[in-house]
C-alpha cells in the first residue's frame, strides 16, 4: 500500500515542480520569441523546434543516463524533472507566444500611437489581454505533462503509473490496480481543468 | 508588435545583439568543456556514426518507427471519425476520459493484465493498440473542430439543394474541414509519431529502442541517444515544415 502512496505522491510532485518549471524557463523563450532583435528571437525558435520534436523518452533517456557521464549528477527525480520541465517549456512558450499573437495587432499599434515604449504596451496593454487566452493554453498543457510524467517511470522514478506495474506484479489484481491508477490521472485532470476555469473566470 | 527601429532602436538591437552572442558562445564553450572532460568528443566516440552499418540498424529503427507511426494514425483517424461523427453521451466521453489517461498505462494494460486474460497480441500491436486508442481521441476532437468550423449555412445549402444528410457530410462539409485542420492534422502527426518511442518499453525494434540497443553493444550511450534524438528532429522538422506549407497555402485560398 505503501508503494501506492509513493507513486501517487511522486507522480504529483513531478507535475507541480515540472509544471512550475516550464512555465518558469517557458516564459522566458516565449519573450526570446517575440523581442526585436532577430539573434534572439532565433535562438528562441531553435529552443522550441529541437525541444518538442523530439520524444520526450529519448529526453529522458540522454539525461537520466548521459548527464552522469560528462559529470552532472543529480538525484533521479531531480534529473527527470528537469528534463520534463525543459521538455513542457517549449510547449508553454508556444502557447504563451500564440497568446501574444492573438491580441488584435491594432491594440498594440494604438498602445505606441500613444507613445508607450514595446515594454510599456507589453506590461500594460499586450499581455493583460493575453493573460485570459492563454489560461486554457497552459491548462491542457498541464494535464498533458501529468501525462508526460508516467514516462519517468521508464527511466526509473516510482511515479503512478510505474508503481501500478509492480504492484500488479504482486497482487495479481490488474483490472482494480490499473483502474484505480487510471481513476487519480483523471481526477488530475478533472481538478486541473477545473483550477484553470476559476482561474479563466477570475481574468475575464 | 513593434515599429520598424529607428536609428536609436538599431543601434540598441546591435548591442543586445552582441552581448547575446558572445553569451550564447560562452555558454556553448562550457558545455563542450564538459563533454571534452568526459572524453565524449573523442572522434573515436564518434567513427562508429560514420559507418554504413550503424545507419542501417538505426534506418531500420526508423522505417519500424515510420510503420508503426502509419498503422497507429490509420487506426486512429478511423477510430477518431467515427467518435467525431457520432456525438453522443459515450463518443464525448470516451474522448474526455482517454485525453487525461498516459498512453504508457494502456500500453501496461496491454503488456501485463490483457495476456492474463488470455489476450496476448504480437509485439507491434501491443505498441500500435494503445497508441490508437489514445490517438482516436484527439482526433476526435480536431475533426470535431473542424467540422464545426465550417459554416453551417454550407450544411444547409447542401440539404435545400435535395442532398442526403450522409452525403452533405461527404462531399460538402468534410472536404472544407480537412482543408482547416491540416496543419493541426501534421501537428498530431507529430505528436503521434513522438509516441511510437514507446517501443522502447515493449521492445518492439524501433528509432529508440535500436538506439538503446545500440547503446548497449558499443558503450557509447551519449554518441548514439544523441545521433537518435538527430534523427527525431530531422523527420519531425520535416512534418513541421509541411505543416507551414499547408497553412500558408490555406490563408492563400482560403477567403
Amino acid at each position: 500500500m505503501s508503494l501506492v502512496l509513493e507513486g501517487f505522491l511522486n507522480t504529483v510532485a513531478l507535475t507541480l515542480l515540472s509544471f512550475a518549471g516550464a512555465v518558469l524557463v517557458g516564459v522566458p523563450v516565449a519573450v526570446l520569441r517575440i523581442v526585436p532583435v532577430p539573434l534572439l528571437r532565433a535562438v528562441g525558435a531553435v529552443y522550441v523546434e529541437v525541444w518538442r520534436n523530439v520524444p520526450l523518452l529519448a529526453w529522458l533517456v540522454l539525461f537520466v543516463f548521459g548527464l552522469p557521464e560528462v559529470g552532472v549528477t543529480m538525484p533521479l527525480f531531480w534529473t527527470a524533472c528537469v528534463a520534463i520541465a525543459l521538455y513542457e517549456a517549449a510547449f508553454v512558450a508556444e502557447a504563451l507566444r500564440s497568446g501574444v499573437h492573438s491580441v488584435a495587432s491594432g491594440q498594440g499599434e494604438a498602445a505606441r500611437a500613444l507613445g508607450l515604449s514595446f515594454r510599456q504596451s507589453l506590461r500594460h496593454v499586450i499581455l493583460p489581454q493575453a493573460g485570459k487566452r492563454v489560461v486554457q493554453p497552459l491548462a491542457n498543457i498541464a494535464i498533458a505533462l501529468t501525462m508526460a510524467t508516467a514516462l519517468a517511470g521508464v527511466v526509473g522514478v516510482v511515479d503512478m503509473t510505474r508503481a501500478a506495474q509492480r504492484i500488479n506484479l504482486e497482487l495479481a489484481q490488474p483490472l482494480l490496480v490499473f483502474t484505480g491508477v487510471g481513476l487519480c490521472y483523471l481526477v488530475m485532470a478533472a481538478g486541473i481543468g477545473f483550477g484553470a476555469r476559476a482561474l479563466e473566470r477570475r481574468l475575464a | 508588435m513593434f515599429d520598424a527601429p529607428g536609428p536609436r532602436g538599431r543601434r540598441r538591437i546591435l548591442w543586445v545583439s552582441v552581448v547575446s552572442a558572445v553569451v550564447l558562445l560562452g555558454l556553448v564553450v562550457l558545455g563542450l568543456r564538459q563533454f571534452a572532460a568526459g572524453g565524449e568528443l573523442d572522434a573515436t566516440r564518434w567513427r562508429p556514426y560514420l559507418t554504413w552499418p550503424v545507419w542501417r540498424y538505426l534506418l531500420g529503427g526508423l522505417w519500424s518507427t515510420v510503420v508503426a507511426a502509419c498503422a497507429t494514425g490509420m487506426l486512429a483517424m478511423a477510430g477518431g471519425l467515427l467518435l467525431a461523427l457520432r456525438p453522443n453521451r459515450f463518443t464525448r466521453g470516451y474522448a474526455e476520459v482517454v485525453r487525461t489517461i498516459p498512453v504508457l498505462l494502456l500500453v501496461y494494460v496491454m503488456l501485463f493484465v490483457l495476456p492474463s486474460f488470455g489476450v496476448n497480441l504480437p509485439l507491434f500491436w501491443k505498441l500500435v493498440v494503445p497508441l490508437a486508442l489514445s490517438h482516436a481521441a484527439s482526433y476526435a476532437v480536431i475533426f470535431r473542430a473542424g467540422v464545426e468550423s465550417v459554416d453551417p449555412g454550407q450544411r444547409e445549402a447542401g440539404l435545400s439543394l435535395g442532398m442526403a444528410d450522409g452525403v452533405v457530410t461527404r462531399f460538402v462539409v468534410l472536404p472544407q474541414a480537412v482543408r482547416h485542420m491540416t496543419p493541426l492534422l501534421v501537428t498530431q502527426a507529430v505528436s503521434l509519431l513522438k509516441d511510437t518511442s514507446l517501443g522502447y518499453v515493449v521492445s518492439y525494434t524501433e528509432l529508440l529502442f535500436n538506439g538503446r540497443v545500440l547503446a548497449s553493444y558499443n558503450g557509447l550511450l551519449i554518441q548514439t541517444f544523441l545521433v537518435v534524438a538527430f534523427v527525431y528532429l530531422v523527420v519531425n522538422l520535416g512534418l513541421s515544415r509541411l505543416a507551414h506549407r499547408l497553412e500558408a497555402s490555406r490563408a492563400r485560398t482560403a477567403r
